[in-house]
C-alpha cells in the first residue's frame, strides 16, 4: 500500500485540498508592454504567460488572409525550466503541436472573427512553471490576454482540469495527481451560455465516471469565470478611474 | 494559508530532480470534540463531552493521542473496549500507510466504530499544528514534533474555552516524553498509563520493544548467542541487482527446525529452491517471509535432511536466563554438526545451499497454539508453541501463566533481535480450553486464515429491508418462469439452494431446458462494503459442522436461496436439446422462477424411480435425467477423467454435536444428473463470455499434469499388470476404465484415487492473461470452463454473473470488470482463498475423526494405497481417511522396530520374513488415538493382518485402551488429512 492516497477518507488531497477545491488563482494583466494584450496567469504552481498580437495584417505572404473572418495564430512553448525534468526542445514537439491546435480551434470559435476579415490574431502561449492542468491553465491565460488586446470574444472562455479518484471527481488536478494513469480530462466553457468549447480526455475513464466528471469540471470552470470577471471589472473600473482623473 | 514542500529525488537515468509541490494549510479543521463551540459546525465530531477518565494516572476525563510506533507496535492493546476518544493524528496515520498496512487497516476500522470515539485530526493541512522540518532534522524527530504539537494545540485550545477536558499523549519512545514534558504536556508511556487502567491482561497486551526495554538493557546482558546481522536495504538492493544475492519467499520444513528453502521463483516448484540449514544460516526467518539469500559456494552444498527433528523445549525458562544460551549454542552446534555428518553418509543428490543475509518483508501475523509447560510456576517468562509447526517457538511475558495453561492462545511476534534465540512477542487473547471442539475449530479457522467475524454492519447496511418484495419493475424486466414447473435438487440439510432445473418438450420434438442460478448479483452490487467483504471471503467455507458464510445469512438462505413456492430471482441459461443430449440453441437471461419443490438427493430419485407418479415435474426430472446419462456418455467419450476420492458424513450428536458415526457419502444417478446440468450451465457460459468480453473473462483451467507426475500410477498399475496411458486425457480414462480386477471391485476406486494425487489443481485465471491454449480443462476435457452455478458461495460465480449480465446487456459495467490486472489480483485471491478452504474442510475432518476415536480402539479393515521406503499408507475406506503405518525407525531416531523389512521400489512391496506386503492389498488394522501431544493428537495405525511376529499386534491379548506404548511397538503417526 505505497504511494499516495490521492483522497484520503477524511476527504483531503495530498496538498490539502478537498475534492471540488480549486488551487490558489492569480492572474495579472498587461504584464507585456509590447504586445497588444497579455496576461500572467498562476494557478497554484502552473504558471503561464500569454501574449496577443493583433488584430493586423495577415504576415507571411497574402495567400493565408481570409475574406470574411480573421486568422487566429497560436503558438503554444514550454520554457525548458517548467518542468522538474529540463527539456531540450520547447517547441514543436508532439505534445505542443496538439496544445497548439487545441487553443487555435477553441479561439478560432471564441473570438469574434467575422468582426476582423482579412486580419490575424496571434496568440503566445508560454508555460513558465509545469505543475499538471497545462491546457486548462493556458486556455484561462490567452482568454485574458485576448481580453486586454480587447479583442472581440462572445464570451470567457473558461477551463478547468478534473480527474477521478475512488469515484470521486477531484478538480484541477496537479502534476501528481495527473501522472497517476487513468484519469483527467480538460473541459473549456463557453460560462454564460455553459456551452463546452472543448474537452480533452487524453487517458481512459470508465464511461459511467465521464459525466460525473465533466459536470464538475464545469462547475471548476464556472468558479474561475467568476473570480476572472471581478478581476477584469475590477481593473477596467481602476483603469476608468484613471482616465477620469487624466481628463 | 499555502506553503511549499519542496525536496530533491534522483530519477532512474540519476539525474537530480527538485520537486517542489504545493501544501495547503486550512483554517476550517475540526478538534473533532462535541464540546468544542468554535471549530466549524459541519465538521465529524466523534469525541465526547461527559466522560469518565479511562485511567488513574490522568484525574480528569481526557483524549488520547498516540504517537506512531504505540499503534503500530501496540495495536492489539488499542484494540482493547477500554480505549474510547482517542485522537490519531494524520501524521500517524500516514506513517502507517508506508509502515505497516495491516496496522493502518486496524486503525481505519477502529475509526469507522463509532462507539469507539476515535478521531482521525488532520494535523498536516491544520494551520496551527503544521510543523516545517528543521535543518538537520530526522523525519522521525520532526513526526515526533508534529505529534506533540497537535497535543500543545488541542490542550490549549480546549483550555481557552474553559473545558476541563485534558489531552494526553501516550508515547514509549523515552526522548520524546522527556521534551513533551519538558513542553508542559502531560504525557505517559503506555505502561504507565494502562498501569492505571486496572486491567491487568491489557498489560500482557503490550508487546516487547525491539530493543528489549522492557526486558532489562540487552548490553549488560552478557549474551554468547548471537544471530549475524542482517544487511542494510541498500545493501540486499545492491546485492540482488549485480546477481550476488537472490530474493525470494522462505518456506520453513515442517519436520525439521533448522532446516528451511528459499523459493526463488514466483511459483513455488521444486527446481528452483536453496536450502537454508542451520540455525545462524536461517538467520530469524519465519515462514512466509521475503528474504534475501546469498547462495554458498558449490563445495558447502548439502542435500536435505530426512531426519525429523522437533525443537524441544529446553529447560531454559529458569530465572537466570543468561549462561543457559550459552549451553543452547552448544547444544544446537551438535546437533547441526549430526545433521550434516548423516548427510555425507547417505550421498544423495546434493542441492543449492545458501545462507539468509536479510530479510525483505516479514509476512509475520497472528499465531494459535499453546503455552509450552514451563518448570517455575511464577516466572513471567514463557514459551509459546505455535499449532502451525513450521513457526518457530515465541518468547512471550505474562503474568497470567496459570490461567493460560491448557488453553488455546493467540499471540503475535513483535520482533527478533539479534541476541535472542526466539522471537519476541506478546500474548493477544484466549480462544478456550484445548480439545474443546468450538476452540479446535476456531484454531482451524484462525490456522487457514479465513475471515470468520460475524458481518460489520456497514456490510449488513448493504442488505435489502424486508419484507422484500418484487416490483412491477422489476418484472419487467425479467423473464417470467413462474409457471415452469422448476425444482431443485440438493444434500439433505441445505438452505442455501444456488440452482433449480426445469425440463419441458418443445413442439418441434426437442426439449427446453432451464437451469436456474441464483441472482446474486442483483442483490450484491459493485463497490460496496458487502462486495468487498464478499470478494475478500471468496468462498463459503464448510466444516463439518458449521458453514462460515460468503455472504451474510439474509441472502444466502433466504432472499437469493430458490426456496420452493416463493418467488425469487434468477439468472437463467436456457438450452434447447434434442432427443440425443444434442444442445442446438442456447440463452441466457435474468428471471423470476418459483420453484415447485426442493428435493434432497434420496428423493429426486425416489420420485424418478416410482413409476407410478406422473405429475410434471417428476416427468422433467425424468427428461433432465436421462439427458443427462447421454451428456455423461458424451462427456466421458471425448476424454474427460473419472476420478475418485472418498468422502465422508460424520452424524453428529444433535445435542453435544459429538460425532457419533461415520457414513461414505452415497452417490445416486440425480447426483450426477444436478452435475451434468452444472457443467454444461458452466461451459456454455465460459464460452459466451469468452467470445463477448475476450480480455477480462474470469475462467478456470486445469493445466495437464506432467507426464512424470503419473509415475506412481503407472508403477501401481504395473505391479498388477495393467497398462496406463498418459500421454493424453482420452487414453489415460480409457485405460482406467480397463484396469479392474472382478474380484476385488475396489481396486479400481484405489487406482482413481491415485490418479487423482498425480493432477495438479485446477485454478481461476482472468482470460486476457495467458495464452488461449492454455485456458484448457484437463479433467473436463474442455476447452472453456467457468464457474457459474453456485454464486451464493463462491465469489468468482458471482464475477462470472455480472460478465454475462453485462455481454447480454442486462446490466452496467464498471471500471474493475473490465480491467484484466484487476480481475488476475481478484482471481489470485480466489484461488487461495478455495486452497485454504480445501485445506480447512479437511482438517475439520480430521479433526472429528480424532474426537470419534477419542475413546475408541478399533480394528478396521484398510488397504495400503501406497507403499513407500519407510512406511505405507493405508487407506481407510469406512472413514475415507489415510494413515501411515511405519515400517522402519526414523534415522537417528529410537530404535523401535525390530522386523527388518525390505523394500522393493519396482515391484511397490515391503517384504518383513516370509511376508509380503503389496501396494492395493488388504489388510487389517487397529485404530486408536495418540494424545501424547496435545497439541497435535494423531491417529495411531498398528498391523494386525497379516501377522508379522514381532510387529504386529496380537489381538488376542485382551485389548487396554490406556496400554502402556512399550518399544516393541511400531512408530505411530498422524493422519495426514486426504
Amino acid at each position: 500500500m505505497s504511494g499516495h492516497q490521492y483522497l484520503s477518507e477524511e476527504g483531503f488531497r495530498v496538498d490539502g485540498r478537498r475534492a471540488q477545491e480549486m488551487r490558489k488563482l492569480d492572474c495579472s494583466l498587461g504584464v507585456f508592454a509590447q504586445a497588444d494584450g497579455s496576461a500572467y496567469v498562476k494557478e497554484g504552481n502552473t504558471v503561464v504567460l500569454a501574449a496577443v498580437y493583433g488584430p493586423h495584417e495577415v504576415r507571411g505572404g497574402r495567400v493565408k488572409a481570409l475574406h470574411d473572418r480573421a486568422v487566429v495564430n497560436c503558438q503554444f512553448s514550454a520554457a525548458t525550466f517548467s518542468t522538474a525534468e529540463r527539456k531540450r526542445r520547447p517547441r514543436g514537439d508532439t505534445k505542443s503541436v496538439e496544445m497548439t491546435l487545441h487553443l487555435q480551434q477553441t479561439f478560432e470559435t471564441a473570438i469574434l472573427t467575422k468582426l476582423y476579415p482579412r486580419c490575424q490574431i496571434d496568440i503566445f502561449v508560454e508555460v513558465l512553471q509545469a505543475d499538471g492542468s497545462i491546457l486548462s491553465v493556458a486556455i484561462n491565460a490567452a482568454t485574458m490576454a485576448l481580453v486586454d488586446a480587447g479583442i472581440g470574444l462572445r464570451d470567457y472562455v473558461c477551463a478547468c482540469s478534473a480527474g477521478v479518484f475512488n469515484d470521486a471527481a477531484l478538480l484541477d488536478l496537479n502534476n501528481l495527481e495527473e501522472s497517476q494513469k487513468g484519469t483527467g480530462l480538460t473541459v473549456a466553457i463557453l460560462p454564460k451560455t455553459e456551452r463546452i468549447v472543448l474537452v480533452d480526455m487524453s487517458s481512459k475513464i470508465h464511461s459511467d465516471h465521464v459525466s460525473k466528471t465533466i459536470e464538475a469540471a464545469i462547475e471548476g470552470c464556472k468558479d474561475i469565470h467568476a473570480t476572472f470577471d471581478a478581476k477584469i471589472k475590477e481593473r477596467v473600473g481602476r483603469l476608468a478611474a484613471l482616465i477620469n482623473t487624466e481628463n | 494559508m499555502l506553503t511549499q514542500k519542496v525536496f530533491l529525488r534522483k530519477t532512474k537515468r540519476g539525474n537530480i530532480l527538485k520537486i517542489v509541490r504545493e501544501h495547503y494549510l486550512r483554517e476550517d479543521i475540526g478538534c473533532g470534540s462535541v464540546a468544542c463551540g468554535r471549530c466549524d459546525s459541519e465538521s465529524t465530531r466523534p469525541l465526547q463531552k461527559d466522560f469518565e477518565s479511562a485511567s488513574k494516572v490522568v484525574e480528569h476525563a481526557h483524549y488520547i493521542v498516540p504517537d506512531t510506533n504505540i499503534v503500530l507496535h501496540q495495536i492489539d492493546v488499542l484494540k482493547d473496549e477500554a480505549f474510547r476518544n482517542v485522537i490519531v493524528p494524520q501524521t500517524v496515520i500516514q506513517e502507517l500507510r508506508h509502515r505497516h498496512a495491516p496496522a493502518y487497516n486496524s486503525i481505519r476500522e477502529m475509526l469507522a466504530i463509532e462507539e469507539r470515539h476515535f478521531y482521525c485530526f488532520v494535523n498536516e493541512h491544520h494551520k496551527d499544528t503544521y510543523v516545517e522540518r528543521l535543518p538537520g532534522e530526522s523525519a522521525n524527530d520532526r513526526n515526533d514534533r508534529a505529534i506533540r504539537r497537535v497535543v500543545g494545540y488541542l490542550q490549549s485550545h480546549l483550555a481557552e474555552q474553559g473545558l476541563s477536558i485534558e489531552v494526553v499523549l501516550l508515547t514509549n519512545d523515552r526522548e520524546c516524553l522527556n521534551s513533551a514534558k519538558k513542553e508542559g504536556l502531560t504525557a505517559f508511556s503506555l505502561k504507565e498509563y494502562v498501569g492505571g487502567m486496572g486491567k491487568p491482561e491489557l498489560l500482557d497486551k503490550i508487546s516487547i520493544d525491539a530493543d528489549g526495554s522492557s526486558e532489562g538493557d540487552p548490553v549488560t546482558n552478557k549474551k554468547k548467542f548471537m544471530y549475524p546481522e542482517h544487511l542494510t536495504p541498500i545493501a540486499l538492493q545492491a546485492g540482488i541487482k549485480s546477481g550476488r544475492l537472490r530474493s525470494g519467499k522462505f518456506m520453513a520444513s515442517r519436520d525439521n527446525y533448522l532446516e528451511g528453502f528459499v523459493c526463488l521463483g514466483d511459483n513455488e516448484d521444486e527446481s528452483d529452491r536453496v536450502l537454508i540449514q542451520g540455525l545462524m544460516n536461517l538467520n530469524r526467518a519465519v515462514q512466509d517471509d521475503t528474504v534475501v539469500v546469498e547462495i554458498l559456494p558449490e563445495s558447502e552444498w548439502v542435500c536435505p535432511s530426512s531426519v525429523v527433528l522437533e525443537d524441544e523445549p529446553e529447560e531454559d525458562d529458569k530465572v537466570d536466563e543468561e549462561d543457559d544460551d550459552g549451553d543452547e549454542v552448544e547444544r544446537e552446534k551438535k546437533v547441526e554438526k549430526a545433521l550434516k555428518e548423516s548427510k555425507t553418509e547417505k550421498g544423495v543428490e546434493k542441492m543449492p545451499t545458501g545462507k539468509i543475509v536479510g530479510i525483505l518483508k516479514r509476512k509475520w501475523r497472528p499465531y494459535c497454539g499453546i503455552l509450552a509447560p514451563s518448570a517455575i510456576k511464577e516466572a513471567t517468562k514463557h514459551l509459546f508453541v505455535a499449532a502451525e509447526r513450521k513457526i518457530p517457538k515465541i518468547r512471550i511475558e505474562t503474568r497470567q501463566a496459570a490461567a493460560l495453561t491448557g488453553k488455546r492462545i493467540v499471540v503475535a511476534i513483535d520482533s527478533w533481535p539479534r541476541h535472542s534465540r526466539y522471537p519476541l512477542g506478546h500474548y493477544v487473547r484466549t480462544l478456550g480450553d484445548i480439545g474443546d471442539r468450538k476452540v479446535e475449530n476456531q484454531v482451524l479457522l484462525l490456522e487457514h486464515d479465513i475471515p470468520h467475524q460475524p458481518f460489520s454492519q456497514a456490510v449488513l447496511n448493504c442488505l435489502p429491508k424486508m419484507p422484500w418484495l418484487i416490483t412491477p419493475l422489476d418484472e419487467s424486466k425479467r423473464q417470467d418462469f413462474r409457471s415452469v414447473p422448476t425444482c431443485s435438487v440438493d444434500p439433505p440439510g441445505c438452505t442455501d439452494i444456488d440452482d433449480a432445473l426445469h425440463a419441458r418438450s418443445l413442439p418441434n420434438g426437442n426439449f427446453e431446458i432451464g437451469v436456474h442460478i441464483a441472482d446474486v448479483s442483483h442483490f450484491i452490487r459493485p463497490h460496496t462494503a458487502l462486495d468487498r467483504e464478499a470478494a475478500t471471503r471468496g468462498t463459503t467455507v464448510y466444516l463439518v459442522d458449521q458453514r462460515i458464510d460468503m455472504i451474510p445469512d439474509l441472502l444466502s438462505s433466504n432472499l437469493c436461496s430458490l426456496i420452493s413456492d416463493v418467488d425469487r430471482f434468477a439468472f437463467s441459461a436456457v438450452f434447447e436439446m434434442t432427443e440425443d443430449a444434442k444442445v442446438v440453441g442456447a440463452k441466457y437471461c435474468k428471471s423470476i422462477i418459483r420453484s415447485k419443490n426442493s428435493f434432497t438427493y434420496a428423493e429426486a430419485q425416489a420420485r424418478i424411480d416410482d413409476k407410478a407418479r406422473k405429475d410434471e415435474v417428476t416427468e422433467g426430472l425424468r427428461v433432465l435425467n436421462s439427458l443427462a446419462k447421454k451428456m455423461k456418455l458424451k462427456r466421458m467419450e471425448n476424454g474427460a477423467l473419472n476420478l475418485a476420492s472418498s468422502e465422508v458424513r460424520f452424524q453428529v450428536d444433535s445435542e453435544t454435536h459429538d460425532p457419533i458415526d461415520v457414513k461414505t457419502k452415497e452417490l445416486l444417478e440425480v447426483n450426477s444428473m444436478v452435475e451434468e446440468f452444472m457443467l454444461l450451465a458452466n461451459k456454455s457460459v465460459a464460452e459466451f463470455i469468452y467470445n463477448e468480453l475476450s480480455h477480462c473473462a474470469l475462467l478456470r483451467r486445469h493445466p495437464v499434469p506432467p507426464v512424470g507426475n503419473f509415475d506412481p500410477l503407472v508403477r501401481a498399475a504395473a505391479t498388477r499388470g495393467f497398462d496406463i496411458q498418459v500421454d493424453c486425457g482420452k487414453h489415460l480414462a480409457d485405460s482406467l476404465d480397463r484396469a479392474s480386477i472382478d474380484t476385488d471391485p475396489f481396486f479400481n476406486t484405489m487406482l482413481r484415487m491415485v490418479a487423482t494425487r498425480c493432477m495438479s489443481q485446477a485454478i481461476y485465471f482472468c482470460s486476457g492473461t495467458i495464452a488461449k491454449e492454455d485456458f484448457l480443462h484437463y479433467g473436463l476435457a474442455l476447452p472453456f470452463y467457468t464457474h457459474f452455478t453456485s454464486p451464493i458461495r463462491r465469489y468468482s460465480d458471482l464475477i462470472v454473473h455480472r460478465l454475462l449480465a453485462v455481454a447480454i446487456g442486462a446490466d452496467a459495467t464498471y471500471p474493475e470488470l473490465l480491467d484484466k490486472v484487476r480481475v488476475q489480483n481478484l482471481c489470485n485471491n480466489l484461488n487461495y482463498r478455495h486452497k485454504m478452504a480445501q485445506y480447512a474442510g479437511r482438517a475439520s475432518v480430521t479433526l472429528y475423526t480424532q474426537i470419534y476415536f477419542r475413546d475408541k480402539n478399533v480394528l478396521e479393515d484398510g488397504y495400503i494405497l501406497f507403499v513407500r521406503e519407510n512406511a505405507l499408507q493405508v487407506l481407510l475406506p469406512k472413514y475415507g481417511m489415510e494413515c501411515t503405518l511405519y515400517v522402519k525407525d526414523k534415522p537417528g531416531g529410537q530404535q523401535r522396530i525390530k522386523v527388518p523389512f525390505t523394500y522393493d521400489a519396482e515391484k511397490c512391496t515391503q517384504t518383513a520374513g516370509d511376508v509380503t506386503l503389496r501396494q492395493f492389498e488388504r489388510i487389517t488394522v487397529r485404530v486408536s488415538l495418540d494424545r501424547t501431544n496435545i497439541q497435535h493428537q494423531k491417529l495411531v495405525v498398528e498391523l494386525v493382518r497379516p501377522h508379522i511376529p514381532g510387529f504386529s499386534v496380537d489381538i488376542e491379548k485382551p485389548m487396554e485402551v490406556d496400554e502402556p506404548r512399550n518399544d516393541g511397538e511400531p512408530e505411530k503417526k498422524k493422519t495426514r488429512a486426504v
